[in-house]
């Protein structure tokens, strides 16, 4: 087949380079110009060369808010796969139930990011909200806004609240995927229902699990609108996770080099765990 | 050793699946259950293997009554339409695993995995996981699974229906074979009834939830009780006409093909079934008759020729062997062997029974 030339073509793909520079490329290079200068406002700017990254690599701040960041995301992590799994597997496979457990799942995810940090703000207020009044009229010394131990728990709480969802959406599609015959033939062998997890369930519902694995990662290490509306970062710094604080550099001391600095460190680190999912994933692919 | 189910029946809300079904079937046996999809063989076999439990009626082994009785008390293995292995053991471990399961001392498991291996001619591929395999060689492996057990009872259900042609033609030769030696019931279903001759041994005939026939597989097929039994039993379909009789002329009530029947039935009016491969484009056997037919398809697979045409209101399909090229429209002479016409009466049972 005879190719036909039409550069005047290129003219389609105009808009999308329009959009993606406006939307990406021109955001990330002005961040960049950021990280490697002083700025003083007017749009007078001074060479720094490395010495914002330098700064944040060596910060004891950057290092804590990032050990805070890890911790944070490996105990949603830790909580949300195995409790999303445990869900799916009770969660009915036919008549009425299915769309109801279906709805009642879907709902947490449907609230927007700041409603639900409100929410949760009101809900564990020890005075007034019904978590916090309830826990306290128990007998427990419960104060998230004061006590670092409170706010961590009420902020994980309340992540595996709103995205626990999502993890027994995957793991119930990937459960549904199974055929019955799979199940029948674990029973003719004799085999225990948790033989029938551990080698029929687990492994067809490995691709389902590292998506939901690489999203829930994805979405803990960059969260910032629930727990900044919940805690604010606080009591302290001790819920102020990488984003939050970043925010609080960038616009509260308006350090824009060093913030800067930290967004495109923050930015390589995420790119980096998700590039090792990626090849650990392919791997696995193409093993089998 | 036999396995017989006494007025079976399943129900699911309002929906029949088994009618009432009395089977028994004897150890040493392969016997198949042929019928379309949805005719009710899966659910049958799971009520055999105690998967699922009938509405009402009993199901005895051996002498003993094991309605109700769990699947993992009996000692039967199955074998699906689908490749059911574990996925992320080698096809020794799956094989194994029935054993395992058990408490069989390794030393017992490694000799009968390998002797089953051989037999299914996977001994190459131990340790590969069921994922690296053919299709053919996944089916193997269940196949292994349900024979290292030794089962009382096993069941295959469609077990070639998801491998290609050749891959089917190969294992089909090979599972009567696999059979032969063993203290067990084997019970078959499938949806072709070339499987059921090829396999051999008894074949019930099913539809909708009813077993029509059941007997030895040649006699099933030579001599169906009814209409409904030869239906089933025929690929491609009968070809099904109304005749009438008079002494010892026949003729169709729709043309004027008339020819003469040795059949020892009264005179009247009748329904006779025609398979594809008693009508053909030559002559075969000394009573064939002429039929002009108008081509609507003709379907070459290499070493038959398949021939659907009409005539008048009957719209039938003619089996030929070697390649009988047609062209659509075109008007051609076929040939029926009479001798090979099955006669049923008003109520569609068989009449010239032997």
């Amino acid at each position: 087949m005879n190719k036909t030339i039409n550069q005047k073509a290129w003219y389609f793909v105009i808009p999308v380079f329009v959009l993606v520079a406006f939307n990406a490329a021109i955001p990330l290079m002005t961040v960049v110009n950021y990280s490697f200068q002083e700025t003083f406002g007017n749009n007078v700017f001074a060479w720094e060369g490395t010495r914002w990254f330098k700064q944040i690599l060596l910060s004891e701040r950057f290092h804590a808010s990032l050990g805070r960041q890890f911790a944070f995301t490996f105990i949603i992590l830790l909580i949300q796969i195995p409790l999303g799994i445990a869900i799916a597997l009770t969660m009915p496979k036919k008549g009425w139930g299915v769309p109801v457990c279906l709805i009642l799942m879907s709902m947490p995810l449907l609230i927007p990011w700041n409603v639900v940090g409100a929410m949760w703000n009101i809900f564990a207020l020890p005075d007034i909200g019904f978590l916090g009044y309830t826990l306290n009229s128990v007998g427990f010394d419960y104060n998230f806004t004061q006590q670092p131990g409170d706010a961590w728990f009420t902020t994980i709480l309340m992540d595996v609240w709103h995205w626990t969802s999502l993890v027994v959406l995957l793991s119930y599609a990937g459960l549904n995927s199974i055929q019955p015959a799979y199940y029948q033939a674990a029973e003719i062998d004799g085999a225990s229902r948790w033989a029938t997890f551990r080698y029929i369930e687990l492994p067809k519902m490995k691709k389902v699990l590292t998506l939901a694995i690489l999203l829930r990662f994805m979405d803990s290490f960059m969260i910032y609108t629930e727990p900044f509306v919940l805690t604010g970062g606080g009591p302290g710094n001790t819920t102020a996770f990488l984003s939050i604080d970043l925010v609080k550099m960038a616009l509260g001391q308006f350090d824009l080099g060093p913030a800067a600095a930290m967004s495109l460190i923050y930015f390589f680190i995420v790119l980096l765990v998700c590039w090792v999912f990626y090849n650990l994933m392919m791997k696995n692919e193409a093993q089998s | 050793m036999s396995l017989e189910l006494k007025n079976v029946e399943k129900k699911v809300g309002i929906d029949t699946h088994i009618h009432p079904t009395s089977l028994k079937l004897e150890k040493n046996t392969i016997n198949v259950l042929l019928g379309s999809t949805l005719a009710g063989k899966t659910t049958l076999m799971q009520i055999m293997a105690g998967l699922d439990k009938p509405t009402s009626g009993e199901i005895w082994f051996d002498g003993k009554n094991v309605t109700g009785m769990k699947v993992q008390k009996r000692n039967c293995s199955m074998v699906y339409q689908q490749f059911i292995n574990y996925p992320n053991y080698t096809v020794y471990e799956n094989i194994a695993s029935p054993l395992v399961i058990t408490g069989v001392k390794d030393d017992e498991i490694k000799q009968r995995v390998g002797k089953v291996a051989e037999l299914l001619k996977l001994s190459a591929m131990l340790n590969k996981k069921p994922d690296e395999l053919s299709g053919g060689q996944q089916q193997r492996t269940a196949l292994a699974r349900a024979l290292v057990k030794d089962s009382d009872l096993i069941l295959l259900d469609e077990p070639l229906a998801n491998l290609d042609f050749k891959l089917r033609e190969e294992l089909r030769e090979e599972l009567p074979k696999l059979f032969e030696d063993r203290d067990c019931i084997v019970v078959y279903a499938t949806t072709e009834p070339s499987d059921a001759l090829m396999i051999g041994g008894n074949t019930a005939t099913l539809l909708e939830g009813k077993v029509i026939q059941y007997g030895k597989t040649l006699e099933v097929y030579n001599k169906p009780e009814n209409l409904i039994s030869a239906k089933v039993f025929s690929d491609p379909p009968m070809n099904i006409a109304e005749i009438t009789k008079r002494g010892d002329n026949c003729k169709f009530t729709d043309n004027d093909v008339q020819w003469k029947s040795s059949a020892k039935i009264k005179d009247g009016t009748y329904k006779i079934g025609i398979r594809p491969h008693n009508i053909t484009t030559y002559k075969e056997g000394n009573n064939s008759v002429e039929i002009n037919g108008k081509v609507q398809i003709s379907e070459l697979s290499g070493s038959e020729s398949l021939i659907h045409f009409t005539n008048g209101n009957l719209s039938w399909v003619s089996l030929s062997n070697g390649t009988q090229q047609k062209n659509v429209g075109e008007d051609t002479k076929l040939y029926m062997n009479t001798d090979e016409f099955l006669y049923f009466d008003q109520n569609n049972r068989l009449v010239n029974n032997g």
